[in-house]
């Protein structure tokens, strides 16, 4: 690699000068900042004349029903669509999916019936000519699935067992490296794909074969990245010269990625630190002022909350909405023990009060005891006021994936442009343990979903007799589900690979199998209700249990019980257990996940009765939460409850949701009087020491 | 083995002193305070029996929640357990653990040398007392818990005296204690406690109110109105007032 660019003038050098090694870049350069918030600079008038256009853009796509434009013709490829703007003269970043804002792409490698039924859904007919082409000529990712799926799997789908598979959309949760593109420039990343193609084996079986044309997808899409920039009249062939060509760079590789893919979750990376770098460099040469670098930072935030797909009302009822995902990493702390804020997390975290509050960019605080004081205290005011921060362990996460991992969706961490995940959607574990109940029956439909094991003809479930059945059912749950998901991603590659997402990775890219569990604490409740009270079985005519009566109490998950928090821990571990029994496709390390945010509610209404009394189409509870109301021990115990799941079986994500009205956190300093308002004078001596309560800080916090 | 008999455990308490705090609320009161939103803490013989070991247990099990909190005693009226929280204090010191009780002093009588000689080895071992005074008015105290509050002010006094901090509490509730008169007079008497360190000022609230229905007894206050905060302002600025005014000279 050429060593000697201009635009990395004042960079201290390092590995990332010989190979791309984003990491090594931030490493070398970055500056942590300490301070507070106050440097902080408010929104500019083209910032609020822009955000005002959107906010009418929304309006009106609220009253158009949701959408507001459509393409059902163009299919979106990276280059497909021409310039799109707000207001050209005042957008400092530029850039949206379709040629202009609000229009939502039409994107059917993943599926042509879901990019009909998304135009449909809506008000729109697809373009028969496009319907045509992707039923006779051009195969989609879902076509190839069903080729192969076996009938069980059909029947395990079609009965919610397994729920939420990404066989008929982009399976998303993949970030690329869109800060190589501002670092590096895309020539020399074609440079770097074209070498990794030279040495490939030379031997063609299928993985080299397959390795070959995968290069050839990704300098393609790399050269089609370029066309599109230069469509809104930017040179991205070389590296950024400043701050606001490395927004605009990396905008641009996110913005091919969006274009190109429909992803189940699209999120942005690690992004603040690495941008910080270019802010010190031109504030210190008198490049750019603050005012004028918040503002290209609301912009480019702003182009994050534009972010749209075209998709279909039983998608947002899955997600509970209409998510993307758009995920973006913000602080943590370095192996090196140095913490990892700069001004610049403090400008992303500033948006939310510079265009007001939002649910994307999904803006992420990797938390750690280790940040700055002064952080935390901005991150804690931010989140009253705001509600829009998710939080995340760095100090646990850091452990398994180093300094520079970023979160796809909500919880998915990975090593920016090292690592990339096969999404698994989840097992309905609940209904798994009605299976075993029912000898494989399906307590809704009375359909034979499972193999024909032996049911529990009993009228009083016995623990250990349940516990032996469940355990042989999840056996066979995990064996469907992991060769389900073999061949989702197998066809996903085949007919809808992120070409450039994967060109914006290193050639050696370790793969995590997704897999995921739904209803944990309601199986853990039923597990604790047949050993610690009795059950007792109702059934219908057919002689099925719909139904259980439980008598007497027992331990219930979410209150730092062991007797039950244990219960959990052993079947999250169990199941992972029987997971990695299978083979997983591409030698992709197989993990899980307890995540379900919203799609409780729609996993619920599939699954029959519980032994622990939860009721036939009730929700379960979202995540690893414990089951609404039963937790009865406050906050800390049903934290410690959830804590105890093991991370090394769950390293995809564990997701507690936990919300806590304002009074719950402490004193309202309006009515409560600390030390200084009752020491206001104490000249007579009849007072100690005024000391400042600490508690009372701790409070605020 | 001392037991304690309790009606709950809260961990993840943030009003109950400063910090978070593991709070216990211990069973059995011998007030019957118009407004206690905790009736169904009442009965002396009721809840469950616990040994110290077993709360400080738990609390070590989450100790980095607690790292500015520590353990509170509540109820009920703790003070009516006098040996099983002296027994939970002395085993929460030793592991360091910044201890408070939540008390109305009622218990609290100079003249029973026997029952202060223990109250004096759990005040050893506290580092905080809440002291909720219901009412400065003895007669208007009497209506309001069925006892006068000749003993709770001395206990306020012997407090002060024995150098514990203080943080006194102070319930509002609309025609009962929010006559400004009464309140600079508690601002008054508090103000001459060397040792106060916060003033709580609490706006009655009708979040009990449930309870008793379920325990079939009459709502007493049936009617009376959860007090908006800016009343719980005004009525601390009174008490405020009163505080400056024994302070200023």
């Amino acid at each position: 690699m050429n060593n000697n660019i201009e635009a990395w003038e004042g960079f201290e050098s390092g590995i990332w000068k010989r190979e791309i090694n984003v990491r090594s870049f931030i490493k070398h350069n970055y500056t942590p900042y300490d301070g507070d918030s106050s440097f902080l600079e408010s929104p500019t008038q083209d910032t609020l004349d822009l955000w005002e256009q959107v906010m009418d853009l929304t309006k009106k796509e609220r009253e158009a029903g949701g959408v507001l434009d459509m393409d059902t013709k163009i299919i979106s490829t990276i280059t497909s669509h021409g310039p799109g703007y707000l207001d050209k003269d005042k957008e400092k970043i530029v850039g949206f999916q379709t040629d202009k804002p609000f229009k939502r792409a039409l994107m059917p490698y993943g599926g042509i019936r879901m990019a009909e039924k998304a135009c449909k859904d809506n008000g729109y007919e697809l373009d028969p000519e496009v319907k045509e082409f992707f039923t006779t000529h051009r195969k989609t990712h879902n076509a190839g699935v069903f080729d192969a799926y076996t009938p069980e799997m059909r029947a395990c789908r079609s009965s919610h067992i397994i729920t939420g598979l990404p066989d008929a959309y982009g399976r998303g949760r993949i970030i690329g490296d869109y800060r190589r593109v501002a670092l590096y420039g895309v020539d020399m990343l074609i440079e770097d794909k074209t070498a990794q193609k030279i040495t490939t084996r030379s031997a063609m079986y299928s993985e080299v074969i397959r390795d070959r044309e995968e290069l050839s997808e990704q300098i393609r899409a790399l050269e089609d990245l370029k066309k599109m920039a230069m469509s809104y009249g930017y040179d991205i062939s070389g590296p950024a010269k400043n701050t606001a060509e490395a927004i605009q760079w990396l905008y641009f590789g996110y913005l091919a990625a969006v274009k190109e893919q429909n992803g189940a979750a699209m999120s942005l990376g690690r992004t603040s630190t690495f941008l910080d770098i270019y802010a010190e460099r031109d504030l210190k040469n008198g490049t750019f002022t603050e005012k004028q670098i918040q503002e290209m930072v609301d912009h480019f935030i702003m182009k994050l909350r534009l972010i749209k797909f075209a998709r279909t009302p039983e998608y947002n009822a899955l997600f509970s909405g209409d998510p993307q995902w758009v995920t973006e990493s913000i602080g943590g702390v370095a192996i090196d023990g140095r913490h990892l804020v700069t001004k610049m997390s403090y400008r992303y975290l500033h948006t939310l009060e510079n265009l007001g509050p939002a649910p994307e960019p999904n803006l992420t605080v990797l938390w750690s005891t280790r940040l700055p004081d002064n952080f935390k205290r901005f991150c804690a005011k931010l989140s009253i006021e705001t509600s829009s921060i998710q939080y995340e362990n760095d100090d646990m996460m850091r452990f398994t994936h180093g300094d520079d991992y970023a979160i796809a969706c909500c919880v998915s961490s990975m090593r920016v442009g090292l690592e990339m995940q096969f999404f698994g959607a989840r097992a309905n574990l609940a209904k798994c343990l009605l299976y075993a109940i029912n000898g494989g029956v399906d307590e809704i439909s009375g359909k034979q979903i499972a193999p024909e094991y032996r049911p529990i003809t009993s009228e009083y479930l016995d623990y250990d007799e349940v516990m032996a059945k469940y355990d042989e059912m999840m056996k066979w749950l995990a064996g469907v589900y992991v060769n389900t998901l073999n061949i989702i991603h197998y066809m996903h590659d085949k007919y809808c690979y992120e070409k450039i997402q994967m060109a914006l990775h290193d050639k050696k890219v370790t793969r995590w199998f997704a897999t995921g569990i739904a209803g944990l604490s309601v199986v853990a409740d039923s597990l604790s209700a047949i050993k610690y009270a009795k059950v007792k079985t109702i059934r219908n005519e057919a002689g099925i249990v719909v139904d259980y009566e439980v008598e007497g109490d027992f331990p219930k998950y979410g209150n730092d019980d062991d007797r039950v928090d244990n219960i959990a821990y052993d079947i999250v571990h169990r199941f992972m257990e029987h997971v990695r029994k299978n083979h997983t496709y591409r030698n992709s390390i197989p993990t899980t996940s307890i995540l379900t945010i919203t799609s409780n509610v729609v996993y619920g209404k599939n699954t029959g009765s519980t032994p622990d009394g939860r009721k036939k189409g009730e929700p379960f509870a979202p995540g690893a939460n414990p089951m609404h109301r039963r937790d009865t021990h406050g906050a800390v115990a049903s934290l410690s409850t959830v804590s105890k799941l093991p991370f090394k079986d769950a390293q995809d994500g564990i997701s507690n949701t936990f919300s806590i009205i304002p009074g719950a956190l402490g004193k309202d300093d309006q009515i409560f009087a600390g030390d200084i308002e009752i020491d206001l004078d104490c000249s007579n001596g009849a007072c100690s020491t005024p000391t400042l309560f600490e508690g009372l800080d701790n409070d605020e916090e | 083995m001392i037991y304690g008999r309790i009606h709950s455990t809260e961990s993840f308490g943030t009003v109950d002193g400063p910090g978070i705090r593991y709070v216990v609320f211990l069973q059995g009161c011998p007030m019957r305070c118009l407004y206690c939103h905790n009736p169904d803490t009442w009965e002396i013989n009721a809840g469950r029996q616990v040994t110290a070991d077993e709360i400080i247990d738990e609390y070590l099990k989450n100790l980095p929640f607690y790292r500015s909190g520590g353990i509170t005693v509540t109820g009920g009226e703790p003070l009516m357990q006098t040996e099983f929280v002296t027994e939970l204090f002395k085993k929460a010191k030793q592991h360091g653990i910044h201890t408070c009780i939540d008390t109305s002093g009622v218990t609290y009588n100079p003249t029973n040398t026997a029952y202060a000689g223990k109250l004096d080895e759990l005040l050893s071992y506290t580092d905080l007392v809440m002291l909720d005074i219901k009412h400065i008015d003895s007669q208007k105290h009497k209506a309001l818990t069925g006892k006068d509050n000749a003993n709770i002010l001395s206990f306020a006094r012997h407090l002060d005296d024995k150098g514990i901090e203080i943080w006194i509490r102070h319930i509002i509730v609309e025609g009962i204690t929010d006559d400004p008169h009464d309140l600079i007079k508690l601002g008054e008497f508090i103000g001459t406690l060397r040792h106060l360190r916060a003033l709580d000022v609490l706006p009655y609230h009708t979040m009990g109110v449930p309870k008793y229905k379920e325990l079939g007894i009459r709502y007493p206050l049936e009617g009376v109105k959860a007090l908006p905060a800016r009343d719980a302002v005004k009525a601390k600025g009174h008490i405020l007032e009163g505080i400056r005014k024994v302070r200023k000279h």
